[in-house]
């Protein structure tokens, strides 16, 4: 039953030598095998031209074509004309570029300290529980299933400074209320817890899934060297993981480099622009001032930012492996 | 019950101390979990069924003085929600069937049909996966804005979701993986049966993937009802939008005890599906994290 050299197994329509023929000439297999591959060849294409015709238009065009508005400056009645590095110069003189810059990279920063922490402490918690491990993971994912346009507009409505959540629970056992999304300091740390409690499900049970592939005879034969718990937390527990913890933290600084739902609901950008981020500044950009010119531009800047990090980043990790 | 060894040693476990820190870190965990991720959930749900006076007023209260349950009927009344209800499942069934019907045969020729340059768009299939969804967001944008070659204007139509999102690497991956596993012998037994590429592609591979389609389904369903970005920039008429972009809109005009009665009715059919799907979605979460 093996399949023949030629690499397919469908070899369709099915070829049986029939009786009381006259044996093929080599020429004429050849010729009949070449036959039969175009038309395996033609069946194959049939089934992927839907998925080439989305690709073409949905993904590689676009990307081809962002490039190129990139350099153009578009405004849908006349031909887009070639501007050169026009788009870039008009960026960079925006004060808001460097502020979005910043305030993305203070997202992503914080984002990590929460988003990586938090979510591997509580996955080790977890592993750790014989009970009611069924509720917790159901727990910690509900937030995840929760419309992010859902989970931004509650969440303001938690931070508001009078009757919201927070600072009912604060005013409660006596401390006094937080500004919350009210003031430019705590404006932009306030998007992130909610970030993090919106996404904190699937990193855990990540990092949860990850742990369960632990060999527990590591632990034991830790154990009988003389580890303590913190020493197996360290020599066993993180090297085992350390794969899923290295490419998940590079995800996420690629995901949270994006942020625009929380922003955009919840502050708009401000106050005094504090939580401008690169993508909304992108939106205001392409949709507000009608520039998709800018917007493009802005968008390869974030895909080369994040291209040479993500490289410079499995190439170090790499090392350290 | 044998566990699995963990960090925490069993006879560490057993040890009359052990059990005394296993129940306390249980409670607290516990609690924690509960006050963290089920408690705002509550506070929603109650939230909405106070009076408008009760949910200004400070403090809050943690159980509805009054229970006004009719705020969700006067939300769905409101809002219209019905016709953004609908037209997120139109965008949402919508995205999966253009998902499955272009996704599936192409995974399946990949896979099994292995055509020349076949790993060749595989590839430029999957270098779209290293792009940041957002470089893409303008010029998809304006692609859909005028279609090359047919020059169609999509925005408002719900087309403008579902051919982007048929163009799924990680699916188209995923399904791939799956298929691969599959005995090529099963395959060659149908051939000879007589049954060509579609046949077998319907009876024989699409019953046994039962499962990874259940995972590619749901992950399509779940980050179709979830997204915003998109439908909020493909979506300018207000009367075609999804529930998300709605409700972001009327936020600031509406009664917040309706708001937020609104925001519950759109969160449920995901916690439905979630309570409901649970393993495919989690599976559907494990094989998203790339395996070693």
């Amino acid at each position: 039953m093996s399949s023949p050299r030629s690499g397919n197994v469908l070899d369709w329509p099915a070829v049986t030598p029939r009786a009381g023929r006259p044996a093929a000439s080599p020429a004429e297999r050849r010729r009949a095998r070449l036959k039969r591959r175009l038309r395996e060849n033609l069946t194959a294409y049939t089934l992927l031209c839907a998925a080439l015709v989305v690709f073409a238009m949905f993904s590689w065009y676009p990307i081809v074509r962002g490039v190129l508005l990139s350099f153009q400056q578009v405004d849908f009645v006349n031909p887009p004309t070639w501007v050169g590095f026009d788009n870039f110069v008009r960026l960079f003189a925006d004060p808001l570029f460097g502020v979005a810059w910043r305030n993305t990279l203070l997202f992503t920063g914080f984002a990590l300290v929460f988003g990586f922490l938090v979510p591997f402490v509580a996955a080790v918690l977890l592993n750790e529980l014989r009970h009611a491990r069924a509720y917790f993971r159901l727990a910690v994912y509900l937030p995840v299933m929760l419309p992010p346009v859902v989970t931004a507009l509650m969440w303001k409505w938690f931070y508001d400074p009078g009757p919201g959540l927070f600072n009912s629970a604060l005013n409660a056992v006596g401390l006094p209320g937080l500004q919350w999304l009210d003031s430019s300091t705590t404006a932009m740390l306030s998007l992130v817890f909610v970030s993090t409690w919106a996404n904190m499900g699937s990193t855990t049970l990540i990092y949860l899934a990850a742990l369960q592939t632990i060999p527990g005879e590591l632990y034991e034969a830790a154990e009988l060297d003389g580890a303590g718990m913190w020493r197996r937390l360290r020599h066993v527990t993180f090297p085992q993981t350390r794969f899923v913890l290295l490419v998940l933290l590079l995800l996420q600084i690629v995901a949270t480099m994006q942020v625009f739902t929380e922003p955009y609901v919840m502050t708009g950008g401000g106050p005094d622009d504090s939580t401008v981020t690169v993508l909304l500044l992108l939106y205001r950009y392409a949709f507000v001032y009608n520039d998709f010119g800018s917007a493009s531009a802005m968008s390869l800047l974030l895909f080369v930012a994040l291209g040479v990090f993500s490289a410079m980043y499995v190439r170090l990790t790499r090392r350290v492996e | 019950m044998t566990a699995a060894r963990t960090l925490v040693s069993p006879s560490q476990l057993r040890t009359p101390g052990g059990k005394t820190v296993y129940v306390i870190v249980f409670v607290c965990t516990f609690a924690l979990f509960t006050l963290a991720f089920l408690f705002p959930l509550y506070w929603a749900v109650t939230g909405a069924m106070k009076s408008p006076a009760e949910l200004a007023a400070t403090p809050a209260t943690i159980v509805p003085r009054e229970w006004h349950p009719e705020s969700f009927s006067e939300a769905w009344d409101q809002m219209d929600l019905g016709k953004y209800f609908l037209n997120t499942v139109v965008v949402a069934g919508g995205a999966w069937l253009v998902q499955l019907a272009v996704d599936v045969p192409a995974a399946f020729a990949l896979s099994k049909l292995r055509p020349k340059f076949g790993n060749v768009v595989l590839g430029l299939m999957l270098v779209t996966l290293m792009l940041p969804a957002a470089a893409l967001l303008v010029p998809t944008y304006v692609t859909v804005t005028d279609l090359p070659l047919l020059h169609l204007n999509l925005i408002n139509s719900p087309a403008a979701i579902w051919l982007p999102a048929a163009a799924n690497a990680f699916n188209i991956y995923l399904l791939k993986r799956f298929f691969d596993q599959i005995p090529d012998e099963l395959i060659e037994a149908a051939r000879l049966d007589g049954a060509g590429p579609v046949r077998t592609l319907w009876t024989i591979i699409l019953p046994i993937s039962r499962p990874i389609l259940a995972v590619v389904s749901i992950l399509t369903i779940v980050a179709a009802w979830k997204d915003f970005i998109w439908p909020l920039l493909v979506f300018p008429d207000t009367g075609k939008q999804t529930l998300s972009v709605m409700l972001q809109r009327v936020a600031i005009d509406m009664p917040l005890n309706l708001l937020v009665a609104g925001m519950v009715l759109a969160s449920v059919p995901m916690i439905v599906l979630f309570l409901v799907f649970q393993r495919q979605i989690l599976a559907g979460l494990t094989a998203g994290s790339i395996k070693g």
